[in-house]
């Protein structure tokens, strides 16, 4: 199918002995410097694509990756300080009694010795199991209140030990509570309560080194904000972003910001609290490390398609450029041949008519011949001079039909050729002197050039006066009255010898002086046979020559042709050979 | 050396022409005999050999060429003047190689016929 297409689009480009306008090279240029760039940029482009994508993955990923170490880092802080809060809690109450911990001083220095190992704790209570604060250390005024109403009580009544969310309860400040229930063998129970300052939290988080733009917090499972957010708000406000699910390992999700912007959120929950931490993150600043080198990529790959772009162009102008020389060069072998061809072909013909009508002719000369011959040796008679004239008359047509049959044997380039060593100025002499009185009747005058050091060259001399001759009578028939025809001729190089026959004549225009050198082609109408030119072109190739011809209309013509110093070997065989 | 003893041979296929040209020579005082093919010349020679033959090229039957070839074999002191219908260096060769005295294109101008004649004979009888 690919093969399919590629001959349909170039199908231009096959032989077909014609040769191939310069629009129609320009469309093939475009084709093939497209193709070629689609066919080059194609896998570049795919290529970039999957890089670019990939990249920007894996710089994803791995920010991604350090991000959710960090989280897990911070998660794994937090939990240890609530563990060992709570541991020291538990541990008072199973090393203490009851009553001692009733005893403020007691339980004032078993609080100072906590808050001196641990920071964070802001008091300290016993609560007898009817909820009632019996002892308090601390610096609230909470001795004697009753706590038996309030949920947390009845959880840790429950279940024995509670921490409970962030909250603001009698102090009116955030904070958060521990709290553990100790039974005796004999069934006797007590809480001990702790209370801890939750700007502990906002320290560890703080510690975190986030990045401008970025947020971490705490949230409990309702989405309350336990820490204080940059973004979001402040403690116990609830956070806007959607609650992800319960996950003990760190993840990181892309989310949609509540104000708009794309956001890598990073999550874990604490397995000992209800809180999960949550980290927030621009996904630009994330991919930092992808969005800085991206505009050098781009700018790398775009320099390299207009660098392939500029080579694919001038590359493929230069290809089709040798393409169309060498088409050229063909098709101007191929008209010469063809032109070959046809005065080979016409020149058969030629021969044959004139053989066919030369044996007629020969008839009537001879009848013609005979009556005159008669007349003449007969006596006088009324109308025997006016019956010779006529005889006469046909005899001078019969005269100029042979000459006629001999001209087209001539096309038939069958004469002999006679190769010697001539001077060509004085061919040119003896031709002009054949016409000078002809062009002093037209009031033209023949004005020499010729270059008295012109080398002697091996040539045809009849031929050559041909030549000479058909440009001087193409040149006289040019100049209605009045005018010049210039003849000049020079040495080109040491191997040749130039002529040229100009005349300030009426010119020729572009059609015609693409078809001067066709048989059969005259601008004279009836006068003229077409065969002149076409002679002339025949002849000084075959003798080895080159012709040309510059016109314009109203300004004149000028016949050139270059002949060779020596004899081509073609003419010299053929000469030899005749 | 005059006109009258000289012995002329035309031989041409077309009739017309050559019978006209016969009568014409005949008016000029030669006795010229005539034959319309090449074997009724070459039959014609044998019965009398002629100084000169005029012998047209192209004939059906045995053509020009041949003819002269012949003559050149069995009379070698017999000119031929070979007439074409059209000059042909191929032909003129040929009959270079053959012997032919001259060769003239057709329509032929008497008093230049007469003229090779005249040389023909002479060369004849040298």
């Amino acid at each position: 199918m690919l093969g399919d297409l590629f001959t349909r689009r170039f199908r231009v480009l096959q032989a077909d002995g014609e040769s191939i306008s310069p629009e129609r090279y320009e469309s093939l240029k475009h084709k093939i410097a497209c193709l070629m760039a689609v066919v080059t940029l194609l896998p570049l482009l795919v290529m970039a694509v999957i890089i670019y994508a990939e990249n920007q993955a894996n710089t994803a990923r791995e920010a991604n990756n350090n991000q959710r170490a960090l989280l897990d880092k911070n998660r794994a802080t937090i939990d240890l300080f609530l563990a060992e809060r709570a541991s020291t809690v538990a541990f008072i109450s199973e090393a203490y009694g009851f009553q001692e911990l009733s005893d403020e001083r007691n339980l004032g220095r078993i609080f100072q010795v906590m808050r001196k190992n641990f920071d964070g704790f802001v008091d300290l209570g016993l609560i007898d199991s009817k909820g009632r604060q019996v002892s308090y250390v601390g610096p609230y005024d909470l001795k004697g209140r009753d706590y038996s109403g309030q949920e947390w009580f009845a959880r840790v009544q429950a279940s024995g030990k509670y921490i409970s969310d962030v909250f603001l309860g009698f102090r009116n400040q955030p904070h958060l509570v521990i709290a553990m229930r100790h039974v005796t063998e004999s069934g006797e129970s007590w809480i001990l309560r702790a209370t801890l300052d939750t700007r502990q939290f906002d320290s560890i988080i703080s510690a975190m080194g986030l990045k401008p733009g970025s947020d971490a917090f705490l949230v409990n499972r309702e989405g309350v904000l336990q820490t204080t957010s940059s973004l979001y708000g402040n403690v116990l406000k609830p956070c806007p972003l959607p609650l992800p699910p319960v996950s003990f390992e760190a993840r990181v999700i892309p989310i949609v910001a509540p104000g708009g912007g794309e956001l890598y959120l990073s999550y874990a929950s604490l397995p000992n609290t209800d809180f999960m931490i949550l980290s927030v993150r621009p996904r630009v600043g994330a991919l930092t490390a992808w969005y800085n080198p991206r505009w050098d990529m781009l700018a790398i790959f775009v320099s390299g398609v207009a660098v392939i772009f500029f080579v694919v162009f001038r590359f493929t102008g230069f290809l089709l450029g040798r393409v169309r020389e060498s088409e050229e060069r063909r098709a101007l072998a191929f008209r010469q041949v063809e032109h070959s061809q046809k005065l080979s072909s016409l020149g058969r013909l030629a021969a044959g008519v004139a053989h066919e009508i030369n044996n007629p002719l020969a008839i009537i000369n001879e009848k013609t011949g005979l009556m005159k011959d008669l007349l003449g040796l007969g006596e006088d008679f009324a109308e025997k001079a006016r019956l010779v004239a006529q005889v006469e008359a046909v005899l001078g047509a019969v005269e100029r039909c042979r000459g006629i049959t001999h001209r087209m044997l001539g096309f038939a380039r069958r004469m002999d050729v006679k190769i010697e060593s001539l001077n060509l100025n004085e061919v040119v002499d003896e031709t002009a002197s054949l016409l000078s009185r002809e062009a002093e009747l037209h009031n033209v005058s023949l004005v020499m050039d010729l270059d008295p050091d012109l080398a002697r060259i091996e040539s045809d001399r009849g031929q050559l006066q041909q030549v000479i001759l058909n440009f001087l009578n193409n040149a006289l028939a040019a100049i209605a009255d009045r005018g010049s025809i210039n003849v000049k001729t020079w040495n080109q190089d040491p191997s040749h010898v130039g002529l040229s026959v100009a005349d300030n004549g009426c010119g020729m225009s572009e059609e015609t002086l693409k078809c001067i050198f066709e048989p059969f082609f005259t601008t004279k109408g009836v006068k003229g046979t077409g065969l002149g030119l076409s002679i002339t072109y025949g002849i000084v190739k075959r003798l080895g020559g080159d012709i040309s011809v510059k016109s314009r209309e109203r300004s004149g013509t000028t016949f050139t042709i270059i002949l060779p110093v020596a004899a081509p070997a073609s003419a010299a065989m053929e000469a030899r050979c005749s | 050396m005059t006109v009258n003893d000289w012995d002329i041979l035309l031989v041409d296929d077309e009739e017309e022409f050559v019978q006209t040209l016969a009568e014409r020579l005949n008016l000029r005082g030669l006795a010229c005999r005539v034959a319309f093919d090449g074997e009724s010349g070459l039959q014609m020679i044998e019965e009398r050999v002629p100084d000169v033959v005029v012998l047209d090229m192209f004939m059906p039957g045995i053509n020009g060429l041949d003819v002269l070839k012949l003559i050149r074999t069995r009379h070698p002191s017999v000119q031929v003047i070979l007439l074409t219908g059209h000059e042909v260096d191929q032909d003129g060769m040929n009959a270079a190689k053959l012997g032919a005295f001259d060769s003239m294109t057709k329509p032929l101008s008497i008093d230049e016929l007469t003229a090779r004649m005249s040389e023909a004979v002479k060369a004849a009888r040298s």
